[in-house]
């Protein structure tokens, strides 16, 4: 009998090129999705050494960090111009790349623009059991659909032009196994902070996560998106769920997907993808569904997460040295005291996006809380951005805009947004933010903004309170 | 890539904890189609507070950084190896590197040395005054008082940084290879070309 494998080892040895005794290997790359930030300067480098994009059949290049979340037509129908110059000039790099080396590419006013990681299964590129890169480290993200999907740096995207290969050395293999089911009211988005905030920022470190259990099972893609995006912020580079029959409904009859013959061809393979009974992970952590509630970061790590119903912690509980110190400079910089019960804390902005959380069941998760309420007085801003053009014709159709505008929120054009304060959507210094992103660090939202992370719903919750509040106790 | 064998001098003795990548250089850098100048961004955030090791005219120039653990967590930005790069910084010893970091770090020829926690803090003590050094080839850390920690490196990254290889035209010297797996790919999973758009 063949040796029982994990779904990593299965998608690895799939991939090998060639092996070397050192342990290194060439990985054949499937699919690369490329944008603006992490890409020109990996294009000039092709272009000094002479070489040419090896594969521009498995590459798909869009704008999304950059790009302004204002109507990109004015009233008369003329395209709007880009108002910062270096944001300006990088956009247009991608627009003269991408055809120049003969890539597709999707240009900012087409209605399929949104971020990489929410087209890519959208359009049906990313497909179970395919290798996949970005220059983009929320790359992760596309482990829902059981791709082997990971962020690199821009060198390796000029080696994957060059060569769609890697260099690699396999990692580690780390299962998550959550217990029982999720109770009432508590999200995807909560379920992975409360793992980050069990295994911590470096939890994953040098591993491939698998989520395993019925939680899984029964969740959403959508919800699987939300899960595995955010497993680089355990310090792990690939999270992966296995493929099963609601992958392949969600994948069905999506433009980029294969069809006909093929399809059946495709699901027979894609069915062969679990980890076998008996396969070895190298590292095991069993969470329970029924421990979780609402939850939201306090500090300016993905691991500094307690339940809605907690308080901020006192920087002295942390056993370790470094940790107290660091979590005194984080409550400095997010003006709060230990002790402070999160549900008493105020928000000013409001933030609804980002690879994490822009797919249409976020934003009607979002606009189930905001029917029929308003934002606060204390609110500045509240936005909402869809992950894409598609996204938010669809939550249009839905009626979800309406709710949303009556709510007081802005309704936005797709994009990168508020996330990271690439485009003109930023939190100001001092200022605290309720967001559905993915990172609370240090200026990630603008420099000086303090960034809480949430749910969609709960995001919605702060919005309506002005505060931090507990999505419980508003439905 | 420019061969390394070495790097010694003074320090940094930054020492934190989780420093990510926003840190070492915030999104709004990223604008840039270039690699150079991005040292005037760097560690911005920190640099803002009084008394910073960056702005401390004691380390003005240090190739070493000496930080905490997980290094270089959160985005894949390559930035923040350019970012150090520009601020001469070509090594970095800490308890653990994020994978991305340390691999985009490898690629533009900075070492990112491992070391246990108490090795870092004496480190970061000696940094204070005076000098230390990394030897690649021998794989480790000394000071001007007999320290001597060795460190563990992946033999074939050793190999690229000693030899300053091109590891796209390593690769492209694979390229037989490549060709038969695409040719078996396209023989057992003729389905995953994508459809065009």
């Amino acid at each position: 009998m063949a040796q029982a494998k994990t779904l990593y080892e299965k998608i690895w040895d799939a991939h090998v090129v060639d092996q070397r005794d050192d342990g290194t290997a060439i990985i054949f790359i499937d699919r690369h999705l490329v944008h603006e930030v992490t890409s020109p300067q990996a294009f000039e480098g092709l272009r000094m050494a002479g070489r040419k994009v090896r594969r521009p059949d498995l590459t798909l290049a869009v704008p999304d960090h950059n790009v302004p979340t204002t109507p990109r037509f004015d009233t008369a129908g003329k395209r709007v111009p880009i108002a910062d110059p270096e944001s300006r000039a990088q956009l247009e790099a991608l627009e003269r790349n991408a055809p120049a080396f003969g890539v597709p590419y999707i240009d900012a006013t087409d209605a399929r623009q949104g971020i990489v990681h929410v087209i890519g299964p959208e359009q049906g590129f990313t497909l179970p059991g395919c290798t996949m890169v970005c220059g983009d480290s929320h790359t992760a993200a596309h482990g829902a659909l059981g791709a082997l999907a990971f962020g690199i740096g821009t060198s390796e995207v000029e080696h994957v032009l060059a060569t769609q290969t890697l260099q690699l050395k396999r990692s580690k293999s780390m299962e998550i196994r959550v217990e029982g089911d999720l109770p009432p009211s508590v999200s995807p988005k909560d379920l992975i902070l409360h793992i980050i905030g069990q295994i911590g920022a470096a939890g994953g470190t040098g591993h491939v996560i698998e989520y395993r259990g019925k939680v899984f099972e029964q969740m959403s893609i959508e919800g699987r998106l939300t899960v595995a995006n955010m497993s680089i912020e355990a310090g792990a580079r690939a999270g992966l769920i296995a493929p099963d029959d609601a992958t392949f409904a969600y994948l069905k009859g999506r433009p980029m997907a294969p069809k006909g013959a093929d399809w059946d061809a495709a699901v027979a393979y894609w069915r062969t993808l679990k980890t076998d009974d008996g396969a070895a992970f190298d590292k095991s952590v069993v969470i329970n569904a029924a421990d979780i509630a609402p939850s939201v970061t306090w500090g300016t790590s993905p691991e500094d997460v307690v339940p809605i119903t907690g308080s901020v912690p006192d920087p002295e509980s942390f056993a370790d040295a470094s940790k107290r110190a660091a979590a005194q400079k984080s409550l400095d910089y997010m003006g709060l005291t230990a002790g402070t019960p999160l549900s008493e804390v105020p928000v000013e902005h409001i933030f609804i996006g980002s690879c994490t959380n822009s797919r249409i069941e976020d934003l009607r998760a979002a606009a189930a809380v905001l029917k029929g309420r308003h934002t606060a007085s204390g609110i500045k801003s509240a936005l909402v951005v869809p992950g894409s053009g598609l996204v938010k014709r669809q939550a249009e159709e839905e009626g979800l805009d309406r709710i949303f505008i009556e709510a007081g929120f802005e309704w936005r054009e797709p994009g990168c947004s508020a996330c990271l304060g690439m485009n003109p959507d930023k939190v100001p210094a001092g200022e605290r933010c309720a967001s559905t992103s993915n990172r609370n660090f240090v200026g990630r939202q603008g420099p000086g903004a303090r960034t809480h992370l949430v749910s969609p719903a709960m995001a919605a919750a702060a919005a309506v309170t002005g505060r931090l509040s507990d999505v419980r106790t508003l439905t | 890539m420019q061969p390394i064998d070495r790097v010694e001098g003074k320090a940094f003795p930054f020492g934190r904890k989780n420093v990510d990548t926003d840190i070492i250089i915030p999104s709004r850098w990223l604008k840039t189609i270039s690699r150079e100048g991005l040292g005037a961004g760097a560690f911005e955030s920190i640099r803002a507070e009084p008394g910073n090791v960056f702005d401390d005219p004691d380390y003005a120039g240090s190739p070493i950084l000496i930080a905490g653990d997980n290094f270089g967590c959160g985005s894949s930005r390559e930035h923040a190896a350019w970012a150090l790069i520009d601020l001469g910084i070509t090594a970095v010893i800490a308890p653990s590197f994020s994978d991305i970091f340390s691999s985009n770090a490898f690629k533009n020829g900075i070492l990112t040395v491992v070391l246990p926690q108490e090795a870092v803090d004496r480190l970061m003590e000696v940094a204070k005054t005076d000098t230390i050094h990394i030897d690649l080839e021998s794989q480790t850390v000394t000071t001007p008082f007999q320290d001597r920690f060795t460190f563990e490196i992946d033999p074939f990254r050793k190999t690229c940084l000693m030899q300053g290889l091109d590891e796209i035209g390593l690769t492209m010297g694979k390229a037989d290879a490549i060709s038969a797996y695409e040719a078996k790919l396209s023989a057992d999973r003729p389905w995953m070309v994508p459809v065009a758009a």
